[in-house]
């Protein structure tokens, strides 16, 4: 208890109430609200961070770190947060994110003055960075449980935060919905565990799948699938997500997409690795088939949008899915006993966790900015914001090629681990499985590259080329503070892509932990420059490597330069307008026709609906005016969630039959289900 | 001091060798067509007029668009130097293997399709477009084929697949192998902007892809791109050259193995250079939208070596 790691841990859940606290008492004096509620954020991030660091870097011989918060009211119901290394290292997510997060809202929420209750909104962000991290440090299955709902209740509140528009009053309530299923399926869950284990702190469900049936087993797995990954946002379970974080206050989608959809990822690694033992072959195939299938589909639809946040959420989506394609490898190798490959597989996917929370945050901080500056989120009015706002530019461009898995930043270093995973997962079984590692890591090959192309439309008609509008024209660099919180996430994205070893070093308590293996050593070479799969042998890959060459070899151009092209002129000039009377924006590429090929070789898929209305004079050739509509629908919203919606409004309507206000039927009901109840005592 | 020389060796050959091999190809093409076509060295004079030319750059322009030339060849080039071309060792292979290659030029051509939406040309624009959408189709069958040979030497590290190669249990260009490196030559005319996918002599601003996106570099910016360009094909030929035909790679650094090494290099480049442009002078340039169909036939066609690397085991 004494250790400084459970000390900062204490504060900075103290830090965040008090913020909170500060929130709800300056409702009246916005200035005040936000600097203390966002700078008592950003402390106990801070605080947090630090604990997650110390204890992460104290190695693996640290025991879990237990406090208890407050009394416990019967001997059930306690308050006790532990920190042990797998809560550590997600206490490390959140805490980064938070602090950058805290940073930026201080100069963020200033747009919000006179408009929105300040208060309200540092109230409720530090509630729900209290509770997420509550969630991480939970000792036990209450208070698992009650800080899952807060963090459920406190993120609905911030989705409808601007609840004046109708789009987050309904984004709100789907959010709503979908996170008590979810909260449904874990109860259902851990009630499956309590029954074998028969107390409720983590500690007396470790290693517990061997004392369940096996059906009990599947069944649990199946449960906490479809709840953690309603959360996560796993495909075809996602359609909350996209609505919902794009109508958040941007400080508060980073922190969604960043850190609360990882409470999921979270919660699969301690059920899957931490309490359900060794896993069937099904589960890891299950497990990898979802997060294949969400990276593939998460980027497609991606791709088709033009308001730059759902393109961002859908992202998440994607990124959800790498994820679940390392931890399902890794299921996959536990099953066939290769607790090697398990934990390199299981590093890919938390090492890409971490990475998606940098990246994720920053790019949804550069989203705030250019929205505050430009006052809307559809791409099309934007363009040529790079000399507008030059220091969110870069930003965004780094996250940008941080999240297409480019090296040398931190996306691909961890798409690499998940490559090398999947490769040599090949030899682990001589049966037809086998060809489901290289299948899907050929899935993630689309999948970065389809990335790439839709950062590649999402960097270029937002920040390139001329302004598409009045608002893009008019556009300024955002405050100091905004920027801080994104230098800060953008360092991260760099020195997680340059020193992975660094991370994996950090990451050997939690694989001894969930595994029993420590792979640093093995994965580092060359003091720490080079990052291997494993051996020499198998692979090796050095980002800082990959730089340093760069650097060397850029002398070679510069050289010639000097040598041959001195004297010579730079001109600026007009972009070549075959002839006419210069360029305008509205002849510029939009981000509908650059995703145009992708939206027909799909075409299958995406089923896109599109309206043209021609007006011309006497050619075809030659319109007066033109209407071009297109839309592409979701197969699932359309296929899955409009029947079900049906259903259960039809379905409604004749139960409404049975409350029909008769007090006679009502008494009939209870008589009836007393008489059953008594049947099923005997 | 050894290593230090092999990298400036391997430099100094990625960066001499791609335009003569530009040359070549466009020289044998035009004597299948009964044209003379340029001098070999065309593409060296060429180099040399755009260096010594003054530029203009577009006013609506960014940073983003100086960048790109550099990014462009040094991420070729550095692709390059993990290649084992003449030498078994690739210079700088620990660096990164296969997939570090792959993810240098995904990054190159990320600025490129940028550096064709800078200037706010809507050539430019349908440039990158079409540049990102037939590489994001081109990349699984790309890494699945890699994937097949990987598989088989146990490593992702291009040295280490060449070195494998010459140990036991490798047949040369066995079923599965012959299939990936089908699937991987299609997927070379695509990555390196070939005829049937996109036509390297064309200025026609409708059916051009990379041409577009360079269609407002012009100076020393231009022959930065030109010769990147040039270097990445020329990675992308040796990667398919030396990881389905390895042989005579020099293993060690004598003289005389170099010297064996070269030559072996010359004839194996030479050779998959004769077929590309065999390929492009008897064939049209697809539609657009037939492309991905022939990329998803070099998927299929890397799907089955996998599947044959099971069943011929």
């Amino acid at each position: 208890m004494n250790a400084p790691p459970a000390t900062l841990l204490v504060a900075s859940l103290g830090g965040y109430v008090l913020g909170a606290v500060a929130g709800v008492s300056f409702l009246r004096r916005e200035k005040l609200a936000n600097v203390c509620s966002f700078g008592a954020a950003s402390l106990s991030a801070l605080s947090g961070l630090l604990a997650g660091l110390i204890f992460l870097a104290d190695g693996s011989g640290t025991p879990s770190l237990r406090s208890e918060l407050l009394p416990a009211l019967n001997p059930y119901i306690r308050f006790t947060v532990r920190l042990d290394p797998l809560g550590a290292f997600f206490l490390l997510i959140i805490s980064l994110l938070a602090f950058a997060l805290s940073a930026y809202s201080l100069g963020y929420v200033k747009g919000f003055f006179g408009r929105k209750n300040v208060g309200v909104l540092g109230a409720f962000f530090n509630a729900l960075l209290l509770a997420t991290t509550l969630v991480f440090v939970a000792d036990n299955i209450w208070l698992f449980l009650i800080a899952w709902e807060i963090m459920a209740l406190t993120a609905y509140c911030l989705v409808s935060f601007e609840h004046e528009h109708a789009e987050a009053r309904d984004a709100g309530v789907l959010y709503f919905i979908m996170s008590h299923i979810d909260a449904g399926c874990i109860i259902l869950g851990f009630l499956l565990l309590f029954q074998a284990s028969g107390d409720y702190s983590f500690d007396s469900l470790h290693g517990l799948g061997a004392k369940l049936s096996p059906g009990k087993r599947d069944a649990a797995f199946v449960l906490f699938l479809v709840g953690f990954g309603i959360k996560a946002g796993i495909v075809p379970l996602h359609i909350w997500l996209p609505a919902a974080h794009p109508v958040a206050p941007s400080n508060v989608s980073a922190l969604l997409s960043g850190a609360i959809i990882k409470t999921g990822i979270y919660g699969l690694t301690r059920v899957l690795f931490d309490f359900l033992g060794t896993p069937p072959l099904w589960w890891g195939v299950a497990v990898l088939a979802v997060g294949t299938l969400s990276a593939v589909l998460g980027v497609l639809y991606a791709l088709m949008e033009h308001d730059l946040k759902r393109l961002l959420a859908y992202h998440s989506i994607e990124n959800i899915g790498i994820i679940l394609m390392g931890l399902g490898a890794a299921l996959m190798f536990l099953h066939s006993g290769h607790p090697v490959l398990a934990t390199l597989a299981l590093i890919a996917g938390l090492y890409h966790t971490i990475n998606h929370a940098t990246f994720k945050g920053l790019l949804f901080l550069g989203a705030g900015a250019v929205l505050q500056a430009t006052h809307t989120r559809n791409m099309e009015e934007m363009g040529g914001l790079i000399k507008r706002m030059p220091q969110t530019a870069f930003f965004f461009l780094i996250g940008a090629v941080a999240i297409s898995a480019l090296p040398p930043l931190n996306g691909f270093v961890s798409e690499w681990l998940t490559y090398q995973a999947l490769l040599q997962g090949f030899g682990t079984t001589e049966s037809l499985w086998r060809l489901v590692f290289p299948l899907s890591g050929a899935m993630l090959a689309l999948t970065g590259a389809l990335a790439a192309a839709c950062f590649v439309k999402a960097f270029g008609i937002t920040f390139l080329a001329q302004p598409r509008s009045e608002h893009a024209a008019q556009a300024h660099e955002v405050a100091p503070a905004m920027r801080l919180g994104m230098a800060v996430l953008t360092a991260a994205c760099v020195l997680l892509g340059l020193f992975p070893t660094v991370l994996v070093r950090l990451m050997d308590p939690l694989t001894q932990q969930l595994t029993g293996q420590q792979l640093s050593t093995q994965l580092s070479l060359a003091d720490g420059l080079v990052l291997t799969s494993l051996t020499e042998k198998t692979g090796t890959i050095s980002t800082l490597g990959i730089v340093l060459m760069l650097v060397c070899l850029l002398p070679i151009p510069l050289a010639l330069w000097l040598v041959l092209a001195r004297g010579t002129k730079t001109r600026i000039g007009p972009t070549w307008d075959c002839g006419l009377r210069g360029l305008t924006p509205q002849m510029e590429y939009t981000a509908t026709g650059f995703s145009k090929p992708i939206r027909m070789i799909f075409k299958a898929l995406f089923q896109p609906r599109r309206d043209v209305q021609r007006e011309y004079d006497f050619s075809p050739y030659f319109a007066k005016k033109l209407r071009f509509e297109s839309h592409v629908e979701e197969v699932f919203v359309q296929r899955m969630y409009r029947p079900l919606r049906i259903l259960i409004l039809r379905v409604s309507r004749r139960v409404r039959a049975l409350q029909a206000g008769s007090i006679h039927a009502y008494l009939l009901y209870i008589f009836v289900t007393l008489l059953l109840l008594l049947l099923f005592a005997l | 001091m050894k290593p230090f020389l092999l990298i400036v060796m391997q430099t100094a050959l990625l960066l001499l060798l791609a335009p003569l091999l530009s040359g070549l190809m466009k020289k044998w093409k035009a004597r299948l067509q009964n044209r003379r076509g340029p001098r070999l060295w065309q593409p060296y004079f060429d180099l040399l007029k755009f260096l010594r030319k003054d530029m203009v750059i577009s006013e609506h322009a960014s940073w983003i668009f100086s960048v790109t030339p550099y990014v462009l060849f040094l991420t070729a080039v550095s692709a390059g130097l993990m290649v084992p071309m003449v030498t078994a060792h690739a210079p700088l292979s620990l660096f990164g293997g296969a997939l570090g290659v792959v993810g240098l030029m995904a990054l190159g051509r990320f600025f490129l399709a940028l550096g064709g939406l800078d200037p706010a040309s809507a050539f430019g624009g349908m440039g990158s477009s079409r540049e990102m959408t037939l590489s994001a189709i081109a990349e699984p069958a790309m890494m699945l084929a890699i994937f097949t040979v990987a598989i088989t030497a146990g490593s992702t590290n291009l040295s280490q697949i060449v070195l494998a190669s010459q140990g036991p249990g490798w047949k040369f260009l066995d079923p599965s192998h012959a299939l990936a490196f089908a699937a991987m030559f299609i997927v070379l005319l695509a990555e390196t902007g070939r005829i049937p996918v996109d036509n390297p002599a064309t200025h026609l601003e409708l059916t051009m892809i990379h041409e577009a996106m360079l269609l407002e570099y012009s100076g020393r910016y231009l022959a930065l791109l030109e010769w990147g360009a040039s270097v990445k094909q020329l990675v992308l030929m040796t990667l398919v050259a030396n990881i389905f035909f390895p042989v005579g790679l020099a293993a060690n650094t004598t003289p005389a193995s170099i010297g064996f090494g070269l030559i072996y290099f010359v004839a194996k480049l030479t050779g998959i250079a004769g077929a590309v442009v065999l390929v492009e002078t008897t064939n049209a340039k697809l539609r657009l939208f037939r492309v991905p169909d022939l990329l998803s036939t070099a998927f299929i066609l890397a799907t089955l070596a996998l599947v044959s690397t099971f069943l011929f085991r």
